[in-house]
């Protein structure tokens, strides 16, 4: 059996992420994202390689989204309206609360102030959002007979999970974008110790490490004071979820604490009402902010004011979160219009921004004009930011999480291509994982787990139950091994139900007779005259166990005992278990001994211990 | 399999509760408090005015002997009991070994309110499951009534209540017999306890493992434990645990459509091997009639049952009785009268909260509503961010950005005002008569409703609104003469006796335990599918094991890596002797690869085997290997076997002899015997 990875999207890039995940025979779409940097058809994953005929719901079993950036919901709408598609997709509450924010977002942007053709209506989100089933964490949820999922905790933006998959016994990991270590308002990545065959992790920084992120905080929040002390203008391209909110809280806490009047705004309503779906989702959120929302609220922002586009050329300083982040289009671009040819100004760029949009223009080298979509040109002259903490987790977080899961394999998607392959070699060297970073349209091939199901008999389940410990001498260290499980046996009858039986059964099994294979031989041993029966094997018992180690002697009057080896004192003038010397001398007697051949090497050399001195 | 029913409770507030042994394990099922029984205390008295009654007197709190005097003689209760409550437990539950106790599950906050008496044992090690919203709210009922009963002896005073003192009284013959009923039950005292303390539902809460709905906890690699709505209220959930030996669910009080909570989830509990159905509630409604029956012929599909099942009828029933509620409030505020309310189930106070405000705002009466509960306002904040908890139309606010339970806005708006206790600074200056309020406890006997209802009772334009079954007992009897308009409710609070069949033609499980008491009421004969056994209050039920084998996993991997056998007669077969290491992995047992698969392969001599030697085919085999012999035929003598003996020659001299079931090899020399049974391998087989 095998699992097939095939990606759609974010295969050695950032953007689009849609990945399809063959296992035995079910298709799984993780994910369904735009690329922010594209304009042209490459901004949606390319559908067409699963199903020529466009029929997704026979091809796809069930589509899950991990969260509510557009690089991972962006092209939804398309695929389950424009596409067809009409299976089961699932998201976490949150994602399913906000997801139609960002692409109503998103939609507007491009049509009103791009001036594109729709990509899809608002109806198309409505409509979209209508077929998904929400899912809660941990929830185990049977998609179909044999496939079940269940989402764990990624940290990341509100809502964001991870996917563990499941069919038959063969199981993946779908990590989404994740965070590892807790920010100002969500947790950090939460998952079991699984059983996996494949994990499929993001790789935005596959070469970062980052220390703790008090310091870039800091700094963050001392370019932005620094900024408006000055008299300028900080501009904040952030998208209306995630980002924005907790920016935003690290900005009213400092704030307050160092007494600051000057305006924050936020460039549209969305952001405030936003706030109200993080409040009801507050359970998402990190412990800090659970345990103290019931007093207050960290999302009633004291300082915050809503945004008139008249305040672009008031004077004064400010601060102003704008969507969209990334600078690709829409009121933060036009905003950045205004804003960067004075050097008063700052632009603060939370996190990653795709290349193709200015924001991204911006991060690589320092420009003094950037082109903006349509030919004009902007001379940049304020400072720029780069935000150095990330919701998304860095390299030892990959790394952390790799280990502690120890999959069979692993994909590396939703990265940049030289980094992604540094980390790639990392996992193959230090973990001795076999890993695999896929263009988009590729697939990888990876072997699954597969359990042969049995019915176990009785008596070899009871025989399992008590503890049956060898020990042994190897090397120099003294080895415990427990094997209660030889004494199973593995039967396969053809079109039947595999059995395991005990090997006292396995003749009943096939229907025959036990045929029992033994040793004999009648073994003479020299003995103090004085010394009667008793004695005999008393003096017989001694030698054994000086040669032989371990070994439980059970005795009787005239016979011993050690496993299957039995040995009695013979009396018979001529047993037929004799070989070579009769009973010539007083001093020699006889015992008649038998042994099963599982005790075959066991009984000769306790022959060989009697006979020594003959 | 074992069940014993320690209780069968008594409806929403006092839960059933079991024991079982499965696999091995001892499971308990929730842990009540029988909090009826507080009735026969008496309450707090207090004839004095309202606002000067929060604050009583030093001398009040001081003398109790006056107080007492006082009390008898304003009320006609002198049988009841003036001391501070003791709280009444599950009677036989004390008869168990708590350390022998494995796993507690608690299936709502109800369930979980006599926890903290178990978990005070410092021998109790169990491991506690529950859902994260019964755990919250739970914890916040629990210190609900901790802060009650603290606030009673704050009032009552201090006085030696210790046991059995209490009780000493409660013998004579003059005492009423329906409180010596509740009293002794049985004569045993041991299920009174004096309550615990706000400590010990921290520890107890800490020893908790909280999960979700569906989620799958496993216990010691053995149990799958999972928890399934059941629509009682939120957070209340089905059990369903996955074993080595099969599936067995435990079905407690559900309700198929909620309008607050989750509803029933009963996909997950499908085709159980064992189904434990203890929904009590059910005999509290009127037996069907032969037309009420729902037909369950088994070519019904699942479809159609499901749909029987989930017919809205009752919900709408049920809507209508909280509207009623509603409209008799307002009536009562429009004559000029107070309504006090003393429900406290959960759902019901959001939704009687909601409705009212809603209805409230749409009407030209401007009454104040009042919450009075110390845990109000965090329950009401918790309420609004459980989405994933909740009813679908409520999942569908949050969608839309709305609050899931619409008394936000009017708490913001200073139409709903909380306060955590009767005595609060801003009570008074915010109190207005009529006014709609709504006050702990249910049982009269604790909480701000035993003040307001000592305030109110005598007025006939008020509106008292009880829970069911208060009225009947002892519940009124220190509030009488009242001449209160009385509203008493019978909410929902499990499944409907003539819905059983059908359930359980749509769950199929192979076997249902079903209480004696409920199948007394209702003929289940006709479901063909299921077998049904009955079991009582107290008694062990003890099922023998359901699967014939149980089931191993072997690793397909390790499989390929066993010596495989050809066997010579049968064709068909494959053996292998197995290797590697039985472990028990999610309740399955499975056969992985041991940490020393490598080093013992060397050992590959069958140990068993079976087939007969034919002496010629042996001599042939003998004579490849260079060792020759001759055969001698013995006919077996008075019932012996037929046996032959092969004498060796070369190249030392031996003896094999063999018959039908056994051959022995008889040689001293050591090379020339293992080159005999080589030869004795290679014709029969062997494993
Ligand atoms: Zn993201
Ligand atoms: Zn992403
Ligand atoms: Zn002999």
């Amino acid at each position: 059996m095998a699992i097939d990875c095939l990606v759609l999207g974010a295969g050695q890039e950032i953007g689009k992420s849609c990945v399809v995940v063959t296992i035995n025979n079910k298709k799984i779409m993780f994910d369904c994202g735009m690329h922010m940097g594209c304009d042209d058809h490459n901004r949606y994953p390319d559908f067409s390689i699963l199903s020529k005929s466009g029929d997704f719901d026979k091809t796809i079993s069930c589509v899950i989204i991990t969260h509510f950036h557009m690089d991972h919901v962006g092209a939804l709408p398309y695929f389950t309206e424009v596409c067809g598609y009409n299976g089961p997709v699932y998201m976490s509450y949150p994602t399913k609360a906000l997801s139609p924010l960002m692409l109503e977002d998103y939609r507007r942007i491009m049509v009103d102030r791009r001036g594109e053709e729709e990509l899809f209506t608002s109806a198309h989100i409505a409509s979209c959002m209508n077929k998904v089933i929400p899912l809660d964490l941990k929830q185990t949820i049977q998609v179909d007979e044999d496939l079940q999922i269940r989402a764990y905790y990624a940290g990341h933006v509100l809502g964001a999970v991870m996917v563990y998959a499941k069919v038959g016994d063969a199981a993946i990991v779908y990590t989404g974008d994740y965070n590892m270590t807790t920010d100002r308002h969500l947790g950090a990545a939460k998952i079991d110790r699984l059983q996996l065959d494949l994990l499929i992790s993001e790789s935005t920084y596959a070469t970062t490490t980052r220390g703790s992120k008090y310091p870039r905080e800091r700094e963050f929040l001392q370019a932005v004071h620094k900024c408006v002390a000055g008299g300028g203008k900080a501009l904040i391209p952030s998208f209306a979820l995630g980002r924005a909110q907790e920016l935003c809280m690290l900005l009213d806490d400092y704030w307050e604490r160092m007494n600051i009047k000057v305006p924050i705004y936020f460039s549209s309503g969305l952001t405030i009402q936003a706030n109200m779906y993080y409040k009801m989702l507050i359970s998402w959120t990190s412990q800090n902010v659970k345990e103290k929302h019931v007093t207050h609220n960290p999302f009633d922002f004291k300082n915050v004011k809503d945004f008139d586009r008249s305040l672009i050329h008031a004077p004064g300083p400010c601060v102003l979160f704008a969507t969209p982040g990334m600078l690709c289009a829409g009121f933060s671009l036009e905003v950045f219009k205004h804003w960067a040819p004075s050097p008063l100004n700052l632009v603060a760029l939370p996190g990653y921004s795709v290349a193709g949009t200015v924001g991204h223009k911006l991060m690589s080298g320092k420009p003094t004009t950037v082109d903006l979509y349509n030919g004009t040109k902007v001379d940049v002259r304020c400072k720029i930011h780069q935000v150095a903490f990330s919701p998304h987790t860095d390299a030892k977080g990959i790394m952390d999480l790799t280990k502690f899961l120890s999959p069979k394999n692993v994909v590396l998607v939703h990265g940049e291509k030289p980094s992604m392959m540094s980390l790639k070699d990392r996992i193959t060297s230090e973990l001795d994982i076999p890993c695999f970073v896929p263009a988009n349209g590729e697939t990888v091939s990876v072997a699954s787990t597969t359990f042969i199901k049995t019915n176990a008999s009785d008596m070899f389940l009871k025989s399992c139950s008590t503890p049956n410990f060898r020990f042994s001498n190897s090397s120099t260290q003294l080895r415990v091994t427990d094997d209660r499980t030889s004494d199973g046996v593995l039967v396969i009858e053809k079109s039947k139900k595999a059995k395991i039986v005990h090997q006292d059964e396995v003749s009943e099994v096939l229907h025959e007779k036990d045929h029992v294979v033994s040793l004999a031989y009648c073994c003479p041993v020299k003995v103090n005259e004085e010394s009667d029966e008793s004695g005999l094997i008393k003096q017989m018992s001694v030698k054994i166990s000086e040669t032989v180690s371990c070994a439980d002697i059970h005795e009787s009057e005239t016979c011993l005992q050690v496993g299957s080896f039995k040995g009695s004192l013979c009396l018979k003038e001529m047993c037929v278990h004799r070989r070579g010397m009769s009973s010539s001398s007083s001093e020699v007697k006889f015992l008649c001994c038998n042994w099963s051949v599982a005790d075959l090497e066991l009984g000769w050399k306790i022959i060989n211990a009697m006979k020594q001195n003959l | 399999m074992e069940l014993t029913c320690l209780s069968k409770g008594d409806g929403f507030h006092y839960p059933p509760c079991h024991m079982l042994n499965i696999s091995g394990f001892r499971v308990l099922i929730d842990c009540p408090l029988d909090l009826l029984a507080i009735t026969i205390f008496s309450p707090v008295p207090c004839d004095v005015g309202f606002e000067a009654s929060a604050y009583p007197s030093e001398e009040d709190a001081q003398n109790p002997i006056q107080k007492k005097q006082k009390m008898e003689r304003q009320m006609s209760f002198d049988d009841l009991v003036c001391v501070e409550p003791w709280y009444k437990t599950v009677k036989t539950l004390h008869l168990w070994e708590v350390s022998l106790i494995d796993i507690v599950l608690i299936s709502n906050p109800m369930g979980l309110l006599g926890l903290p008496f178990l978990t005070q044992n410092p021998r109790f090690c169990a491991k506690i499951y529950m859902t994260e919203a019964t755990a919250k709210i739970g914890q916040l009922m629990m210190e609900d009534l901790v802060s009650m009963h603290m606030e009673f002896r704050r009032l009552h005073g201090p006085e030696d209540s210790s046991f059995p003192c209490w009780t000493k009284n409660l013998d004579g013959e003059e005492v009423p017999s329906v409180l010596k009923n509740v009293v002794f039950n049985g004569d045993d005292l041991g299920s009174w306890m004096r309550l615990y303390s706000l400590d010990d539902i921290k520890s107890c809460m800490k020893k908790v493992q909280a999960v979700k709905f569906s989620e799958e906890v496993c216990y010691n690699g053995t149990l799958v434990i999972k928890a399934l709505s059941s629509g009682l209220d939120i957070g209340a959930c089905n059990w369903l645990i996955n074993g080595p030996n099969g599936s067995l669910s435990y079905v407690s009080d559900s309700i198929l459509v909620s309008h607050h909570a989750k509803s029933f989830d009963f996909h997950g509990l499908k085709g159980a091997d064992v189904m434990i159905y203890s929904g009590f509630s059910c005999l509290q409604t009127a037996s069907p009639t032969d037309s009420d029956y729902i037909s369950t012929s088994s070519d019904e599909n699942d479809e159609s049952l499901a749909a029987s099942l989930l017919d809205n009828e009752e919900s709408l029933e049920e809507l209508e009785k909280l509207a009623f509620v509603c409209s008799c409030a307002e009536e009562s505020a429009d004559a000029g009268g107070s309504t006090l309310i003393t429900i406290t189930r959960v759902g019901i106070v959001l939704q009687l909260l909601e409705l009212m405000s809603n209805s409230l705002e749409s009407s030209s009466l401007k009454v104040p509503i009042f919450v009075i509960s110390s845990v109000a306002e965090e329950l009401l904040a918790y309420a609004n961010t459980i989405p994933e908890w909740l009813c679908e139309q409520r999942q569908e606010k949050l969608i839309s950005g709305e609050p899931s339970f619409g008394h936000l806005q009017f708490i913001k708006d200073k139409k709903i005002h909380l306060f955590p206790a009767i005595h609060s600074p801003n009570l008074i200056t915010s109190w207005q008569e009529p006014c709609i309020l709504f006050a702990p406890h249910w049982s009269l006997r604790l909480g701000p409703s035993v003040q307001l209802l000592q305030r109110w009772r005598e007025d006939p334009k008020s509106l008292l609104v009880l829970e069911d079954g208060i009225s009947s007992g002892l519940g009124l009897l220190p509030f009488r003469p009242i001449a209160m308009k009385i509203l008493q409710c019978s909410f929902r609070s499990g499944i409907r006796l003539q819905k059983l069949p059908s359930l359980l033609s749509l769950l199929k499980p192979k076997i249902v335990l079903v209480p004696d008491v409920v199948n007394q009421r209702i003929n289940l004969s006709a479901i063909k599918t299921t077998s049904i056994l009955n079991y009582s209050e107290n008694k062990t039920l003890s099922l023998a094991r359901i699967a014939d084998n149980a089931d191993v996993e072997i690793m397909a991997e390790l499989a390929t890596k066993l010596s495989w056998k050809k066997l010579r007669q049968r064709e068909n077969f494959g053996i292998a002797r197995l290797k590697g290491e039985l472990v028990m992995e999610n309740g399955k047992q499975r056969l992985v690869s041991g940490l020393d698969q490598e080093e013992d392969s060397g050992k590959t001599r069958p140990l068993r085997h079976w087939g007969s030697v034919a002496p010629e085919t042996l001599l042939d085999a003998l004579m490849k290997m260079s060792v020759t012999g001759s055969i001698e035929h013995s006919i077996g003598e008075n019932g012996s076997e037929d046996k032959s003996i092969i004498h060796l020659t070369n190249p030392s001299s031996g003896m094999v002899e063999t018959s039908e079931m056994c051959t022995t090899i008889i040689t001293d020399d050591e090379t020339v015997a293992s080159k005999i049974f080589q030869a004795i391998d290679g014709i029969l087989d062997g494993i």
